[in-house]
This record gives structure tokens, C-alpha cells and sequence, in this order.
């Protein structure tokens, strides 16, 4: 008997996967349905292309939210894209939506901004969903108890066509994070402890939910950071279970349920979380008190430090793909092994992205850039992630903030996190960033990117090398 | 998509770990609306010099790898980004085959979409078949999936697992999109009862 009911105890994984299975045949692949469907300017031309040459039709257009984010410029918005083929892809990108009938937050709406920013402004993913897009960091979406994964351009246009996807089971991860963070350590720094922990393929096959008393202390925004790089650990999606937080940040909101639905999607949600005792097929454990603020030192995620590390030397690894990995990453990021991290200078520095590109990050970057002001011969810009965010920080002073200590504050976007629409590094110079990837060339051919939370980036702004934060 | 056939192809090692998809196709190439023409900047940034020449160094740039269809790799194949630009690249650079310990889930379900069949090997196998490509650089590969087979010249051929529903869209070259519209029925009636279950999704 006891054993029966241990069978029937579910992961919120489990319980979203089977509330949304349409088939589940033997022979073929299960069918989920697509509650959320969100979209930007780069990986969706093509889907709509391959609609319309089969003649089919987007069957909810109401599912679908749509911005431009990867390619838009961050500064002179007024004036025509200089780039051609990015101003072709953005036109595309408005005209799909237009024949379509879908909505879109173009570069001039004030709801513009990035994807996984706009989208939980608007309230636009509830807990429980099935969320997708044609972007990895999809995973955002995860902070609210909702399944969201980055799907690729074909499964774009499968989701438009039939609002399902052919899917794989996952495997569950549960990582649990307990205790308190330090002072100034952030869910940035969780996301990097972890990928430095499990590496880029640990999550490969699972998504993971994180559990524990340091994940419930996080903010929505939090929770969002920390979901939003699951991909860097390899899991296609990150969960933490909804609460008070999570209702109290959907209420009232454009597109949260209100009136008489309110108290029926709230009884749902709350039947969400997983059942106490469910079964994970892996659980991974970290101490919050453990996490220093982390810095990148290579070029995957998986190769990162707390600040009060060195540079590691590639003896050090005993697995050999490692130890060469460890030799290549050196030997691109230009630096030599024990290198002290804070006394790596840096050029440029870019907070950001939809990572850290919400209202807490700017507010904490701030905190720290008050009254300093921005090293010799760097650079530092601060992206908003939406022009919200950008209003928000306005209202509450932040860009006066940044712009007195030497900041250059611009207009929202993807920007440097992927260096798409013109911000870049030139060969070997060096970011703080506080983006997702640090892989060769990512912000540019030849550039050199250390991620880290936006305090830190702040802080090595004003000193021109990475600081210990926490001892300030 | 094209049927995938039983095929003897030169096999190129890219003998890297973690090759990502920042890598395979950087992002200054992403700005295209169509699908095609991508294979021309497949690993652009390790590829080509920094004044366009090719760069001599680079491993697909050996001349005995020229015409490879197979192409073998490291672990952790195709991590970050989910661009199917990665696949695109890689098969309009004319490899339909890859063989790795593991792949990135994103990036493989976009080979599959693509008629890129992506093998996964043992760390044994892998390292079997990256010595004897080293030994024999140009070396050609059976690869028949059919039966599941890889073969080699030197021995070391072997037989390797696949999802048998990848594995029939990859033989038929059969639409997605027009297998799932088979369920059509089924949507429709999912749909119907998600609306009464979720009403404030609908509303």
C-alpha cells in the first residue's frame, strides 16, 4: 500500500507533462500541447516561410507574443537600421506578424524589449503552463512554475501549425540550495556555482527544479535569472515552484487571469508544486552560505571561479578533455594560470540582457556605481531589458546613477549578450558582462567575455579589474 | 527533406569538446530570413583567417576531409544556443552524418528536423573511430541506417541505438508538421477540454 502511493506522487515536471499530453501512442514521439508561444525577429522568418509555402495556417494566434530584441539598435532608435539585413529581418519580422494577426511588440512600442523580459510584465506565462520559442533562454519562464523550453526554427513552425510538439520525456534534477547567500552574492552567482558544478552537459537529458530555502528567499526576478541558465547547465528547462511571491507578482497584470478567474487559476496553481517525497532521478546540492560571486575564466560556463579564486592552471584537472579545454580557454582568454581573478582588468563592461536585465539588477548596479566613477580607458553601457525596465530606473533616479559615473545608458535590447545588432567587443579586449555565455566570440570575434552578476560588473566598472564585492 | 540513404562517405574529425553553436554558426550570420546558403560560414571564426583566407590550421580545412558527409566530434556536440541555423550550416555544408558521445537536446532534435542523423557512441567507440580517421585521414565510413550499422576499414565498425520514430522520419524523409496533423481530431478535442479546464487562458 505505502509503496503504491509512493508511485503516485508527482514532480511539477510530471504534472505539467501529463495535464498537456494530446497523444501518447506507442511507435511515436508524445504529443504535448503549446500553451505559449513567444517569438523575436531571428528564429522565426524561416517558420513562416515554411508556413505559407505549405499553406497552413497559425492555428492560435492569441498564444503567440512577439518582440524584436536580438537585432535592434540600443542607441539612435529614431534613425533608420543602419545594418540592411538586420533592417530586412526586423521588417519580416512585423510583416509576419501583421498577415498572421499576431501581437507584437515592435521597436518603437513601449512594451518593447526583450523577450524573456516583456514577457512576464505582461503576465503573459502563468504556473502550469507549456511555454515555448525559438530561444534557449526560454528556460526564464521556468521561475514561474511553467514548463518553458527553447525549441529550434522548424519546431516554430510546428508549434504555429498544429499548437503541439512532438516531445521526449525528461529525466528530473532536483537542485536544492539551502542556507542563506552572503552579502552581495546573487541567483546569478547560484546559476554559475551550478554549471560550474555539474558543467555545460550535466542537466543534458533533465530539467531541473530547484528546491530549497535559498530559492524561496530569491525574488521573481531571481528565480528568473537562475532559471534562465539551466540551458548553460545542459537541462532544457529550469522550474521552482509558484507561491505567494509568484501570485502576488501575476496579480493584475495585462494578461493574468482577473475577476471570477483569479481563485480558479489560483486553485490550480497551487496544486502544482511537487508531491513532498516525489521522485527525482538526480538531486545536486549546494550550501548558499559556499557561493562567492562568481567570475568566468574560459569559454563555457562551466569554467568559472568565485572572485577570491585564481585562474586555474590545466594541470589541475585530472580529466583530460577538461585539462584541454582549460589550455584552449587560456590560451583565447589570454590570461596564464594562477592569475589572482581580481587582478584581471577589464574595457568594457555590459549589464544586461535577459539574464540581468530587470529593475533588481539595475537597482544593485547602481548601488554600487553611486558616487564612483568609471575606470580609464573602460567602457561601460547598461542595456535595460525592456523599455519598462528603462522607464522604472528612470523614475527611480538609477540612470542619473550610471550617467554621473560615466555610463552610457541605452535603449533596451539583446545588445552585447550575443553582439548581434552592432555592440561588440574588437579582438581581445575584455567584458565584465553580466549575459549567459561566455563561448569564443560571442561578443565579438576575438572577444573576451567574464560573466558575472551586475554588482560585480558595477564594481569592476568603477575599479577597472574584478573586485571582491564583499569586501567593500 | 530528403530520404537518408545508406551511404560511404570520407569521415572528418573535429576532435573538440563542447563545440557550440556560437561556433558552428556565429551570430553575424544570423541576420538571413531564408533557410538556405549557411554552409558557406560553417565554423566561420575557426575557418577563415582574419583576412578571409582559410586558415590551414582549422581541421575541415584539410584537403583529404573534403567532401566528408560524416562528420566525427567530441562530447557535448551543439551546446547553446537553439539556432537551427547550426543544422542548416552543417548540411548545406554537406554533412548528413554525426557521430559523439553526446549532444546538446536542442541541437539535436534540430538535426533530425534537418535529415542530419546525429549518432551517439560510446566514449570507446569514439575514440576507436577518431584514431583510425588520425591514422588515415580521408578514411571512408558506411553508415547504414537501416540497419543500424556504422563500418569501417580498419574494423572498427559497430552497431548504434536510434529512436525507432527519428529513425523512420529520417528513412522516409517524412514532413513533421503533416504526421502530427494525422491527430488533428485529437488537438481539437484537447483543445475543447482545455478550455473548460483553463478558462482564463481563453478568455
Amino acid at each position: 500500500m505505502q509503496a503504491l502511493e509512493y508511485v503516485m506522487k508527482k514532480t511539477m515536471y510530471e504534472k505539467i507533462w501529463d495535464s498537456h499530453l494530446v497523444v501518447d501512442e506507442a511507435g511515436q514521439a508524445p504529443l504535448l500541447y503549446v500553451d505559449r508561444h513567444l517569438m523575436h525577429e531571428v528564429t522565426s522568418p524561416q517558420a513562416f516561410e515554411g508556413l505559407r509555402l505549405s499553406g497552413r495556417k497559425v492555428r492560435n494566434p492569441h498564444s503567440i507574443l512577439a518582440t524584436m530584441d536580438h537585432c535592434v539598435p540600443t542607441k539612435n532608435r529614431d534613425l533608420p537600421i543602419a545594418d540592411p539585413i538586420a533592417k530586412k529581418q526586423i521588417e519580416t519580422m512585423a510583416e509576419n506578424c501583421r498577415v498572421n494577426g499576431l501581437k507584437l511588440y515592435d521597436m518603437t512600442d513601449p512594451n518593447n524589449g526583450v523577450i524573456h523580459v516583456v514577457v512576464p510584465e505582461h503576465g503573459f506565462v502563468h504556473p502550469g503552463m507549456v511555454v515555448v520559442c525559438g530561444d534557449s533562454h526560454t528556460a526564464t519562464h521556468g521561475a514561474f512554475g511553467a514548463l518553458a523550453f527553447g525549441i529550434g526554427t522548424s519546431e516554430v513552425e510546428h508549434v504555429m501549425a498544429t499548437q503541439t510538439l512532438p516531445q521526449k520525456k525528461s529525466k528530473t534534477m532536483q537542485v536544492i540550495v539551502n542556507g542563506e547567500l552572503s552579502k552581495y552574492a546573487s541567483a546569478k552567482d547560484i546559476a554559475l556555482a551550478i554549471t560550474g558544478k555539474i558543467g555545460t552537459a550535466g542537466g543534458t537529458g533533465y530539467v531541473i527544479e530547484y528546491t530549497g530555502s535559498a530559492i524561496r528567499e530569491l525574488s521573481m526576478e531571481g528565480r528568473m535569472t537562475l532559471c534562465n541558465m539551466a540551458i548553460e547547465a545542459g537541462a532544457r528547462a529550469g522550474l521552482v515552484a509558484p507561491d505567494e511571491k509568484t501570485y502576488e507578482y501575476l496579480k493584475g497584470r495585462e494578461f493574468a487571469p482577473s475577476g471570477q478567474y483569479w481563485d480558479q487559476a489560483l486553485a490550480y496553481w497551487k496544486s502544482l508544486p511537487s508531491d513532498e517525497g516525489a521522485l527525482f532521478d538526480a538531486t545536486v546540492t549546494l550550501e548558499a552560505a559556499d557561493i562567492a560571486p562568481q567570475v568566468s575564466w574560459g569559454t563555457s560556463p562551466e569554467q568559472v571561479t568565485g572572485v577570491d579564486g585564481v585562474v586555474p592552471a590545466p594541470e589541475s584537472f585530472t580529466d583530460e578533455i577538461k585539462r584541454q579545454a582549460c589550455e584552449n580557454a587560456l590560451a583565447y582568454m589570454g590570461l596564464t594560470p594562477n592569475t589572482k581573478i581580481t587582478d584581471i582588468a577589464i574595457d568594457l563592461v555590459f549589464i544586461g540582457s535577459c539574464t540581468n536585465g530587470r529593475i533588481e539588477d539595475f537597482r544593485i548596479a547602481a548601488e554600487m556605481a553611486k558616487g564612483t566613477k568609471v575606470a580609464n580607458g573602460v567602457t561601460a553601457i547598461a542595456v535595460p531589458g525592456s523599455y519598462h525596465v528603462k522607464q522604472q530606473a528612470e523614475d527611480e533616479g538609477l540612470d542619473k546613477i550610471f550617467i554621473d559615473a560615466g555610463w552610457e545608458w541605452r535603449d533596451p535590447g539583446c545588445s552585447m549578450c550575443l553582439a548581434m545588432n552592432g555592440d561588440e567587443l574588437t579582438k581581445g579586449q575584455r567584458s565584465a558582462s553580466t549575459s549567459n555565455r561566455n563561448f569564443e566570440g560571442r561578443q565579438g570575434k576575438g572577444g573576451r567575455t567574464h560573466l558575472v552578476s551586475p554588482a560585480m560588473a558595477a564594481a569592476a566598472a568603477a575599479a577597472g579589474h574584478f573586485v571582491d564585492i564583499r569586501k567593500l | 527533406m530528403e530520404p537518408y540513404k545508406k551511404h560511404e562517405s570520407i569521415a572528418a574529425l573535429l576532435n573538440r569538446s563542447n563545440v557550440d553553436t556560437d561556433q558552428i554558426i556565429p551570430k553575424q550570420f544570423l541576420k538571413k530570413v531564408e533557410r538556405s546558403g549557411f554552409g558557406q560560414h560553417l565554423f566561420h571564426d575557426w575557418r577563415f583567417n582574419d583576412d578571409g583566407s582559410d586558415n590551414a590550421e582549422f581541421e575541415l580545412n584539410k584537403p583529404a576531409f573534403k567532401g566528408a558527409k560524416i562528420l566525427v566530434a567530441g562530447d557535448n556536440f551543439g551546446c547553446g544556443s537553439s539556432r537551427e541555423h547550426a543544422p542548416w550550416a552543417i548540411a548545406d555544408y554537406g554533412f548528413n552524418t554525426i557521430i559523439s558521445t553526446s549532444y546538446a537536446d536542442i541541437f539535436y532534435n534540430n538535426c533530425f528536423k534537418n535529415g542530419i542523423l546525429a549518432i551517439r557512441v560510446d566514449k570507446e567507440q569514439l575514440d576507436k573511430l577518431m584514431s583510425e580517421i588520425a591514422a588515415n585521414e580521408g578514411v571512408r565510413f558506411v553508415v547504414d541506417l537501416e540497419n543500424q550499422q556504422i563500418t569501417t576499414p580498419g574494423g572498427n565498425g559497430f552497431s548504434f541505438e536510434i529512436d525507432p520514430f527519428r529513425k523512420s522520419n529520417l528513412l522516409s524523409g517524412l514532413d513533421d508538421i503533416g504526421l502530427t496533423l494525422k491527430h488533428v481530431d485529437k488537438i481539437d478535442q484537447y483543445e475543447q477540454q482545455h478550455k473548460k479546464n483553463y478558462p482564463w487562458l481563453w478568455a
